[in-house]
């Protein structure tokens, strides 16, 4: 009887938990990289032209974030190369 | 001299007009003088939903360029005291609203009224620019979707640093949220973000909660602001905004589904 109850009473696991999290990420990077000053986008874009003269990379290859710490701003770039294909 | 109040979201059809015409009306209705103007220059529609689309002679970009002036422009709203409107221009003429001109007209509207409202276009371009550049606060209209929260960010982002107040250093523009389309049903059943959720995403402060409501559309069909209509949920949920705009503590209401009794689980599930 108690089951026939939890039947009716049970929240179906629905889709807004999913969108939750989805606009959260999306949100965080959007702010991160709208608080950055303005040449980011560009220093990205050349980065990645660079690297790609000599690696073939997608564009989540180069990843950078701008943190302040104390009095100074630390800009870190992350290159991520996907791995080598096995020479046989 | 003025509050002046731009209405905005970024993201279309989330209820900017609707809102617009809500909250000037009901400023109007508690004795403030108030002008609502519809900055969507070539979508004109505050006028439909104001019912005074057939008393619209002269508009915003007509006063710019100095072929009308304000006086004849304004319309004077028949069902509440107080309360004008400055319809929208039908031109194509993207840049017919000039930083110059409509600065001249707010300085203007300012001597005369304490409210002015700008229903903000969609969009981020030159009319939502402008309908939020001189503004001294902004209500953000957002539904409970992913496509309108995220807009909503977006324009937070914008309001916070290309506007008057944010470029005089005056710190971001003051803003609150607007969430509109609200049905509790659904957010019980887990198929739609929560207020608690969209406050948490978007961190900022929840003037008002307008439930999903049949009385908006037959409002728009009437061209009566909804808030005049004082039986519906949705009109109520607006006087309860226009009272905590003006600085009252009040609850939200229409969060939650009426409780069914066993009867009506049973038959519902």
């Amino acid at each position: 009887m108690k089951g026939i109850f939890n039947y009716f009473r049970s929240p179906r696991q629905g889709s807004a938990k999913v969108a939750k999290e989805r606009l959260q990420v999306i949100v965080a990077r959007e702010r991160s990289h709208r608080s950055g000053p303005d040449y980011l986008p560009a220093l990205h874009r050349e980065l990645l032209e660079v690297i790609r003269k000599y690696v073939q990379v997608g564009d989540e290859a180069v990843q950078m974030s701008l943190e302040n710490q104390g009095d100074c701003e630390i800009l870190e770039v992350n290159i991520t190369l996907s791995e080598p294909e096995r020479q046989v | 001299m003025a509050r002046i109040v731009v209405i905005t979201s970024g993201k279309g059809g989330v209820g900017k007009t609707t809102t617009s015409a809500a909250l000037a009306t009901g400023l109007a209705m508690e004795g403030h003088r108030t002008a609502v103007i519809d900055f969507d220059v070539g979508l004109r529609n505050l006028d439909l939903i104001m019912g005074c689309e057939r008393r619209v002679v002269y508009d915003f970009v007509n006063v710019i360029n100095g072929d009308a002036n304000l006086r004849q422009a304004l319309i004077k709203d028949k069902r509440t005291e107080n309360l004008f409107i400055l319809p929208a221009s039908q031109t194509r003429d993207k840049d017919a609203l000039t930083e110059e001109g409509v600065e001249k007209v707010l300085d203007e509207l300012s001597q005369e009224f304490d409210y002015i409202i700008c229903d903000s276009p969609a969009g981020i371009e030159r009319g939502a620019l402008m309908a939020a550049y001189f503004a001294d606060a902004a209500i953000v209209v957002t539904n409970p979707e992913v496509s309108s929260v995220r807009d909503s960010d977006r324009m937070l982002g914008i309001l916070s640093s290309k506007t008057r107040v944010a470029e005089r250093g005056e710190g971001p523009l003051p803003a609150k949220l607007l969430l509109t389309r609200y049905s509790p049903e659904r957010v019980e059943k887990g198929e739609m973000l929560s207020v608690d959720d969209v406050t948490e995403i978007l961190s900022i402060e929840m003037l008002g909660v307008i439930p999903e409501s049949q009385s908006v559309l037959n409002a728009s069909n009437a061209g009566m602001p909804v808030i005049l209509d004082a039986e519906s949920d949705a009109g109520q949920a607006y006087r309860d905004a226009v009272a905590r705009f003006l600085g009252e503590d009040r609850p939200h209401r229409f969060l939650t589904t009426q409780k069914k009794g066993l009867f009506g689980r049973l038959f519902k599930g």
